[in-house]
């Protein structure tokens, strides 16, 4: 069996996503978001305006039920938008679609296939005109990359929360996707897991360099991960609180970064911002 | 070894257990730890099962009794002494003519169930012989294009037995047919699921009886001038109509109960609307169904009987009717022995539905 590494289709199709010349991959101008209740209209966004750019990595962090999560559903074309809009690349979303893949907090495989079956159900619909035997090495690549070369023929019901989690983000990456969204998806693990899953996230990401946004409560796991870490006021009518630059080189380790002079000072402002 | 080895698994796999460590106390296998369990699963159940047949002993007796009292009571009131000591006389000898007419005791359901069996044995031999003996004209009469001749003789209890499974199953299959797909088309429309909830909500509670007049006005008509009997098709859509409720409940519940995550996987994938059923609703539907489908079958053989009565269709129904209007002196006991047949058979069925639904199932768990 021969793992691909930089196969023709990838080539193809990342050719047709990098056409557009300007910096911005996701846009979010004036978003806003409106739950209308028996007591009126709940505004749970308002004046949200968001600029990521490619190849960056963008955490969230904020309150529960600030609206993160709203947000990034409303990214992913899961939630309907009530006002202002979103692009990624200049062209405005129209509901789902495999160019934002999801990798949501509850691994939410289908528990009736194996882990390759899982990948695959993404990697056939965006490569429909690939073979059969390149999709399944592009759906193997992804598993053996988070580790799971073993378990290709496993149930995802035979699989602990962790390496459901690890077919999460491999199916998630297989799809190539534009933009890649992140629901507090290591949030149900335990903290060793989760250590894990960051670094093994963290290693496809530096190959890949696909633009991500991940929702997080874990202050370390923010910094640890983003390029900027972004912070959400408190709902509702929540909207951006504060940008902070994460200046880290990459790629990083966990000791280096635990190391590095501002650490301690990036951790104190965002516990600043949370705390106030 | 091996071979006990599978026993074991079949009989774990169809849940019956019980037979596993019954059979383990033969083979003297059974662990001292274990004993507690043995009592538990085998010898309670055998127990009970004791109680049962032995109250009913005392009761067929007692009911005898009181029958054969009130009979030579009568005898003495109507016709005089004379007639009444002979009557006692006639009962004592174990003579049939004048044998009170009651609920038949364990032994002579078993004595009937094996009068029944050799019945079949002669009934079996018969066909054998006339198949034989009709080989080589029937031959002729296919290569001459005419119809070959046909045993029609009286069937055997086993052979009615056979036709009431074919009923079912025909019938079984129909409710499978119709169900299913309606399940899923109202399971994932809510339009459709609307518009059909009246018609579910009204036609499940109908009874088979009614079920069973319906269907024969509408197919009468349609096979009107046909010379084949129609009981049989009349039977198992009847039966097919009765039952299929279950499942095209549970169908629809269950397509359109699926977990919202793997919906949201499908929409981010953007899977076609066939896939989308194919790879993420039916499967993840597929335990509710096979509920669904095990109500059905069980409900269909159940009504079976009494639509095999109405309808004059041979099978377990016909028997159990023909033997009640008979009224022969061993009648009850033959009526009780299809009682337990219909029982046991379908205690099976639902075995058999069970081990399906766990083999077809995802979550192991799941299935009671």
């Amino acid at each position: 069996m021969s793992i691909i590494t930089e196969n023709s289709i990838i080539k193809e199709v990342l050719k047709t996503t990098s056409f557009a010349s300007k910096d911005v991959m996701l846009d979010l101008k004036d978003l806003k978001k409106v739950y209308p209740t028996p007591k009126g209209d709940y505004v749970v966004l308002e004046n949200l305006n968001l600029q990521i750019k490619k190849e960056e990595f963008v955490t969230i962090i904020g309150h529960s039920g600030c609206g993160k999560t709203t947000m990034l559903s409303m990214i992913a074309g899961l939630n309907s938008i009530s006002g202002g809009n979103i692009s990624v690349l200049g062209k405005h979303i129209k509901g789902p679609g495999p160019d934002r893949g999801v990798i949501f907090q509850s691994p939410s495989l289908m528990p009736w296939m194996t882990s390759l079956q899982n990948v695959l159900l993404g990697v056939n619909q965006v490569f429909p005109h690939a073979s059969k035997a390149q999709r399944n090495d592009i759906a193997k690549y992804y598993l053996q990359k988070v580790g799971l070369e073993d378990a290709f023929h496993k149930k995802a019901s035979e699989l602990s929360q962790g390496m459901q989690q690890r077919v999460g983000i491999a199916r998630a990456f297989a799809i190539k996707p534009k933009v890649l969204l992140l629901d507090e998806p290591f949030g149900m693990l335990d903290s060793l897991t989760r250590g894990e899953l960051q670094d093994i996230l963290i290693e496809i990401w530096n190959k890949e360099k696909i633009t991500a946004v991940m929702i997080t409560h874990d202050v370390d796991e923010a910094i640890f991960l983003a390029d900027r870490v972004v912070m959400m006021t408190s709902g509702p009518k929540a909207k951006i609180g504060d940008v902070l630059d994460i200046n880290f080189k990459r790629p990083r380790t966990r000791k280096s970064v635990l190391e590095h002079d501002d650490y301690y000072a990036y951790r104190k402002h965002l516990i600043d911002f949370l705390e106030h | 070894m091996k071979a006990s080895l599978t026993l074991g698994k079949v009989t774990d796999f169809l849940g019956l257990g019980f037979f596993t460590t019954l059979k383990d106390l033969f083979t003297g296998k059974l662990e001292k730890e274990d004993f507690k369990d043995f009592l538990r699963k085998s010898v309670v159940p055998l127990a009970s099962i004791l109680l049962f047949v032995g109250l009913w002993h005392l009761g067929a007796k007692s009911l005898y009794n009181t029958e054969a009292d009130f009979k030579i009571a009568k005898a003495l009131k109507d016709q005089g002494q004379a007639a009444a000591d002979a009557l006692t006389a006639c009962i004592a000898s174990g003579e049939s003519s004048c044998q009170p007419n009651t609920l038949p005791s364990p032994a002579q359901v078993w004595e009937s169930f094996q009068s029944l069996l050799r019945d079949h044995n002669i009934i079996s031999a018969d066909k054998a012989a006339f198949a034989e003996k009709t080989a080589t004209l029937n031959a002729k009469r296919v290569a001459a294009g005419k119809d070959a001749i046909v045993y029609t003789g009286r069937p055997s209890f086993v052979d009615q037995i056979f036709r009431s499974l074919q009923t079912v199953f025909a019938g079984f299959l129909l409710a499978l047919l119709i169900a299913v797909p309606l399940g899923i088309f109202i399971g994932l429309s809510p339009t459709l699921k609307s518009s059909f909830n009246w018609f579910i909500q009204i036609f499940k509670p109908v009874s088979p009886v009614v079920w069973y007049l319906l269907v024969f006005m509408i197919v009468k008509t349609i096979l009107i001038g046909s010379t084949n009997d129609s009981s049989f098709t009349i039977s198992f859509i009847s039966v097919g109509l009765c039952s299929m409720w279950a499942t095209l409940v549970n169908t629809a519940m269950g397509v359109s109960s699926v977990d919202k995550d793997y919906i949201n996987v499908a929409k981010v994938l953007k899977l076609g609307t066939f896939q989308k059923i194919f790879k993420v609703v039916l499967p993840s539907s597929l335990p509710l169904i096979f509920t669904g489908l095990k109500i059905t079958l069980s409900v269909a053989w159940m009504v079976l009987i009494a639509i095999e009565l109405l309808a004059q269709s041979p099978g377990l129904g016909l028997f159990v009717w023909e033997e009640f209007q008979n009224g022969a002196n061993d009648s009850n006991a033959k009526i009780i022995v299809a009682m337990f047949a219909i029982g046991i058979i379908g205690f099976l069925l639902d075995r058999i539905m069970l081990s399906i639904q766990n083999w077809v199932s995802f979550d192991k768990t799941d299935a009671i």
